[in-house]
């Protein structure tokens, strides 16, 4: 007979696993209590596990889904331009801007499905009409929206149906803010720091660089006594979109830092002069000179661009340090754990 | 949609989650407590993960940092065992210096964000409650992956589609419990139904707590919480981001009607504001 005290059930028929007495250590001088302690000592710096991030950061690529935010503000507000210049009688705008919206979305849509991991499935994106999903609301807005800005380009250079070619071009006008806003709740929908934060002031950035993008390609485009009116655009489209990118800066506090360092930053400053020069230079000259026009319209198109690339870089970039997922973070639950224990 | 918050679809406590998916008959919503105070680091969960779900080698790196080198969660990692040095004693130990250990996974959260913006409905919620993905379906869109807040989900470069913690769905609906729970020696992690787990954790945290572990915490217990609850909950010994935890997540999707409010606003933004100038700028050549 066995006269040890290991059975099969574990030591004396116990099973210390889950139970365990963890931190008992052998009883000897009670360790004093810590509370307390802790809430005095402001914490400096914010802890991590070895500095990895928290979050997995995104898998899409630049070149597509930064260049599938510029080409979407591009088509979008490029319809809602053509349609304006459709309706005032400037032929040559309008048809410039209906064809280079058909380019741009269908490039958008290109860059879309390359970012896919399977491109051969992209037509999953057409099995469910999810309303929580942006990207799902963003196929069918596609789905919708792209024929339309087709057929708007397609009949005007033919000259066919010219009835239908208006309600197309109409279509295009009306689902384009659409197209161009909408990108800013693809990104905000994420747990991305420096995206999710800024959903508020993001949408505006979107179409403020879009409609700048958009008056560029007319002024390249269009001769000069047809773009008055995207002139004014361009001066519309710049600044609403700095007005709103400096609101949400000011308003994210330390998460905003991304949009003012690194690549993304470099971007934004970048993205900053160029809308500027462009807007500026468009107002006083685009006027009077042709080439004046075409350099005032290149440098609106490569600000926006930038801008995009500059806030794909700058989520990118607070998405990879685990800072701007913590700090905001402990704040909020410390603040809450103040609240309820009474400034405790 | 936000009569989707006010039935708590988006965010808040909703005790019925598979119900409210669409399941008539749902069994109890199922769950893992991972108790990391009996956590030994042995890492049998991670290997018995990676037998039973067949996931890929992820890497053999060998990191210098800690006795981790599977650094995290990701496509080709479904349980990832943290390991912490740190120079503080555990309750009253006298030692000076302890080991943290613990087993990360899916939180199988209440509200998903990764199913929330799966644009292909390949993410879906299970009879049990959990967060599988249909890799029949899935097409690498990548959505899910910067949406989940706690770094989970991920994409398998080589093939594109992204993979996660299924809570070993194949498994429990048999009847048994998943594989990492098996295979735990010392029922650090604990399969159930979550009503029983959150009331065994209640207890257990109470217990360290007399034990004069005063650092013992929950983690994702709670339904108030920014994703309704966790259905794979914890208990650690210090603060959540120490084992490279959000200290606060929120679901993203929370925000959604906000975030399509000011997009709407945006685009009324545009349209006024281009049909505006050109009424002023009028008619080609003509009057205005
Ligand atoms: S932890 Fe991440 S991957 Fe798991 S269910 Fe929650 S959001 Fe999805
Ligand atoms: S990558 Fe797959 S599972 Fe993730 S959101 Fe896209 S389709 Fe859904």
């Amino acid at each position: 007979m066995s006269t040890s005290d290991v059975t099969k059930d574990g030591i004396e028929g116990k099973r210390p696993g889950r139970d365990a007495l963890i931190g008992q250590g052998t009883g000897k001088g009670e360790r004093r209590r810590r509370r307390g302690e802790r809430a005095m000592v402001p914490k400096a710096e914010f802890t991590s596990y070895y500095g990895k991030p928290v979050l997995n950061p995104p898998v899409w690529q630049a070149a597509d889904i930064a260049g599938y935010f510029f080409l979407g503000g591009l088509a979008g507000a490029g319809s809602v331009l053509a349609a304006g210049a459709d309706l005032t009688g400037r032929r040559k705008a309008a048809r410039a801007l209906k064809v280079s919206s058909l380019v741009a979305i269908a490039g958008s849509a290109a860059a879309l499905i390359h970012d896919l991991g399977r491109p051969a499935r992209f037509y999953n994106m057409m099995r469910v009409m999810k309303p929580t999903s942006p990207m799902s609301m963003g196929s069918w807005l596609l789905a919708a929206y792209g024929p339309a800005a087709g057929a708007a380009a397609v009949l005007d250079v033919t000259g066919l149906f010219k009835p239908l070619g208006r309600a197309a071009t109409l279509g295009a006008a009306a689902l384009g803010p659409a197209v161009a806003s909408y990108t800013a709740v693809l990104a905000s929908d994420t747990a991305v720091p420096a995206w999710h934060d800024g959903y508020r002031e993001l949408p505006l950035v979107f179409v403020g660089s879009a409609a700048a993008a958009a008056s560029g390609m007319a002024l390249l485009a269009a001769p000069v006594r047809e773009t008055a009116p995207m002139r004014s655009a361009a001066v519309f489209g710049a600044g609403l979109e700095l007005a709103a990118a400096k609101l949400m800066e000011r308003r994210l506090g330390m998460v905003a830092e991304p949009y003012r360092e690194g690549t993304g930053g470099r971007l934004i400053r970048v993205a900053e002069v160029l809308s500027v020069a462009g807007a500026a230079g468009g107002a006083l000259l685009g006027g009077r000179s042709r080439i004046a026009a075409a350099l005032s319209g290149a440098a609106l198109l490569a600000g926006s661009a930038c801008t995009r690339f500059g806030v794909f870089h700058a989520g990118m970039q607070s998405a990879k340090d685990p800072k701007y997922t913590v700090v905001p973070q402990r704040e909020r639950a410390d603040a809450r754990d103040t609240a309820k224990t009474g400034n405790g | 949609m936000s009569g989707l918050v006010g039935r708590n679809l988006l965010a808040g406590p909703e005790p019925h989650v598979a119900e409210d998916a669409g399941y008539a008959d749902a069994p109890p919503r199922m769950g893992f407590f991972t108790d990391t105070s009996v956590c030994i680091g042995c890492k049998a969960c991670e290997v018995a993960c990676k037998e039973w779900n067949a996931v890929p080698e992820d890497g053999l790196e060998f990191t210098g940092m800690s006795y981790d080198n599977t650094q995290g969660l990701g496509a080709d990692t479904w349980r990832h065992v943290a390991f912490i040095e740190q120079d503080k004693p555990v309750g009253n130990a006298d030692s000076g210096v302890r080991w943290l250990m613990a087993s990360d996974v899916c939180k199988h959260c209440t509200h998903a964000a990764c199913l929330d913006v799966c644009p292909t409905g390949s993410l879906f919620r299970t009879e049990f409650g959990t967060v599988v993905v249909q890799e029949d379906i899935c097409n690498g869109c990548g959505y899910c992956v910067p949406a989940c807040p706690y770094g989970v989900i991920d994409q398998r470069k080589e093939d594109g589609r992204v993979w996660k913690c299924t809570l070993c769905y194949d498994r429990i609906g048999d009847g048994l419990e998943p594989a990492c729970a098996k295979a735990c020696p010392t029922d650090s992690i604990q399969f159930g139904p979550l009503d029983e787990l959150r009331e065994r954790a209640a207890v257990r945290v109470d217990q360290l707590h007399e034990m004069g572990v005063e650092d013992a915490r929950l983690y994702g217990h709670d339904p108030e919480d920014g994703v309704g609850g966790d259905g794979a909950f914890f208990l650690l010994l210090d603060e959540p981001e120490v084992y490279g935890l959000p200290p606060d997540p929120v679901v993203t999707t929370r925000d959604l009607p906000a975030m399509w409010k000011h997009a709407g606003v945006a685009a009324a933004a545009l349209a006024g504001g281009i049909a505006a100038l050109f009424t002023v700028h009028g008619r080609l050549g003509g009057r205005r």
